[in-house]
């Protein structure tokens, strides 16, 4: 079976089997996201509180997360925990591993979106009477999205790929569907290119999506202050920011 | 019950204090910043703080509305203790939800003006009305309205602060502080951050607060509206009160030397 067979290559660019697959890729991709960002929301918050205990868990949970392999993670959930009587099927070790993964690192991305909202914002909103949760979300959030969406899209682009590596614990993904029709059609370099073409039409779509969330979310006119803030690297000014909060 | 007595003095006597001070100390770590502040403030009185930077000023302010907890000694607003409770003689901080709630009597105007940037100058206005003290938007805009006319903004009302310059920044500002309908508002150097052209406005906007009766306190360097509108002024240097006096006789006849010597400085 030598050579690219272009008919081949045509006829699996339309396969029912393998679109279902890039599905299952986009709906994980979009429950991860969602269940990633109140996980990061909630580190975020407990990692810059003041209780230590809170703090403490924050950051155990991040060291866990960003200090082993996403693939580990999934095996220890999936074939590992059995053992001790955690029985969960494919698509539930898919969603914890995949959300509990994401949510370390956009709780990262969102304590850097807070810190970056002014310190004088939180007097003035306080200075109101807001509570700590009336403050978060018609003061700081608001300003934080500017600075969290644009990093958050790229993490929901590379989720989209990252995605394949359920397939390991035979998550029926794009990957896993597409190593599946291989093993009945024998045609590996077809489907695998066709697979990696659908991974290239979303992440482009998702592109065209978060052009206009940012558009969306830098709308309103930010002082000058705030617009040098945001061209600063992220990670000074969350080096600059978590002096200032330590000054406090 | 304590609560309803005070309430009903405060009702009988128009004297009775909005601000009470007593022996307030503050730290920031080891640096002593606050050192034993004592001051009463009574309703409808304009009290003009003045010393030069460093001197605890601008910290006194914040302790008062509670955005700094003080280490020693008491404040209280409108008779109530600020952001803690007393329990057998001693201070116990409330939980940040409670502060909050304490901290709707006190309206403040900050140097950097701290307008929030994503909303417009009626959203700014509205914000704490609709959000804080639960009034419905239509009621909470028509009052916002009326108060972008009392600082002179009649048309800046759809208009984002970077819009704005930065004495009609200040202007909403004080507007935004306002509609909570504050037992007393307190300024920390409103003019400090404005070109020169933009100051009058602004002062001339606290001018009108002090003629309509409010009670306010005002950290500024400006002596012009320390004359026209203070009923007394309060010399603060290194965390002390130096000395307080009424406007005229503070500029008259200072009695301390380190007043004299710093009036010397800032009068020419």
């Amino acid at each position: 079976m030598p050579g690219w067979d272009w008919s081949a290559f045509f006829r699996y660019l339309f396969n029912w089997y393998l679109l279902e697959g890039a599905w299952t890729t986009i709906w994980l991709s979009a429950v991860v996201m969602t269940f990633g960002l109140l996980l990061g929301l909630l580190a975020a918050i407990m990692n810059m509180s003041k209780n230590r205990v809170l703090q403490g868990i924050a950051q155990f949970y991040l060291w866990i997360m960003r200090g082993t392999p996403l693939l580990v993670q999934l095996i220890i959930i999936y074939t590992g925990l059995p053992q001790i009587g955690i029985r969960l099927n494919v698509v539930q070790s898919a969603l914890l591993g995949l959300s509990l993964n994401e949510g370390a690192y956009l709780s990262e991305i969102i304590r850097a979106g807070i810190l970056s909202v002014p310190k004088g914002q939180f007097d003035a909103a306080r200075a109101l009477g807001m509570d700590y949760p009336t403050l978060m979300r018609v003061v700081v959030m608001p300003q934080a999205a500017r600075v969290i969406i644009p990093p958050l899209g790229n993490n929901f682009n590379g989720l989209l790929k990252t995605t394949s590596i359920t397939s390991v614990i035979s998550m029926e993904e794009l990957l896993r569907r597409g190593q599946m029709l291989i093993q009945v059609e024998f045609r590996v370099l077809e489907i695998f290119v066709v697979a990696a073409l659908y991974y290239l039409v979303m992440i482009t779509l998702w592109g065209m999506v978060q052009r206009r969330l940012e558009a969306h979310f830098g709308r309103s006119v930010a002082p000058a202050a705030d617009r040098a803030r945001i061209a600063e690297s992220p990670a000074k000014a969350l080096e600059r920011k978590e002096m200032e909060h330590d000054l406090r | 019950m304590m609560r309803e007595r005070v309430d009903q003095t405060l009702a009988s006597d128009p004297c009775q204090p909005v601000v009470e001070v007593e022996d307030v100390h503050k730290y920031f770590g080891a640096l002593h910043v606050l050192r034993g502040i004592s001051m009463t403030v009574r309703r409808g009185e304009v009290i003009v703080l003045i010393g030069p930077s460093g001197s605890g000023k601008s910290t006194l302010l914040r302790c008062i509305n509670h955005l700094e907890k003080i280490d020693q000694g008491r404040i209280r607003v409108g008779g109530h203790p600020m952001g803690y409770r007393e329990v057998n003689g001693h201070r116990v901080e409330l939980r940040e939800s409670e502060v909050a709630k304490h901290r709707r009597d006190v309206g403040m105007v900050f140097q950097q003006f701290n307008l929030f940037p994503h909303l417009t100058a009626l959203e700014n206005i509205v914000a704490g009305p609709i959000h804080v003290l639960q009034r419905r938007k239509e009621d909470a805009e028509a009052q916002a309205r009326q108060l972008l006319e009392m600082v002179g903004l009649p048309t800046k009302a759809d208009a984002y602060p970077a819009q704005l310059s930065g004495g009609q920044q200040q202007r909403v500002a004080i507007a935004r502080a306002l509609a909570m309908s504050p037992k007393v508002m307190l300024f920390d150097e409103p003019t400090s951050a404005l070109d020169p052209e933009m100051i009058t406005e602004v002062l001339d906007v606290m001018l009108k607060l002090s003629d309509q009766g409010m009670t306010m306190i005002v950290v500024t360097h400006e002596m012009g509206f320390a004359k026209a509108a203070a009923e007394r002024i309060i010399f603060m240097d290194e965390g002390r009160l130096v000395e307080e006096a009424p406007a005229p006789e503070f500029f008259a006849n200072p009695r301390q030397d380190r007043t004299r010597q710093f009036l010397s400085k800032i009068l020419h």
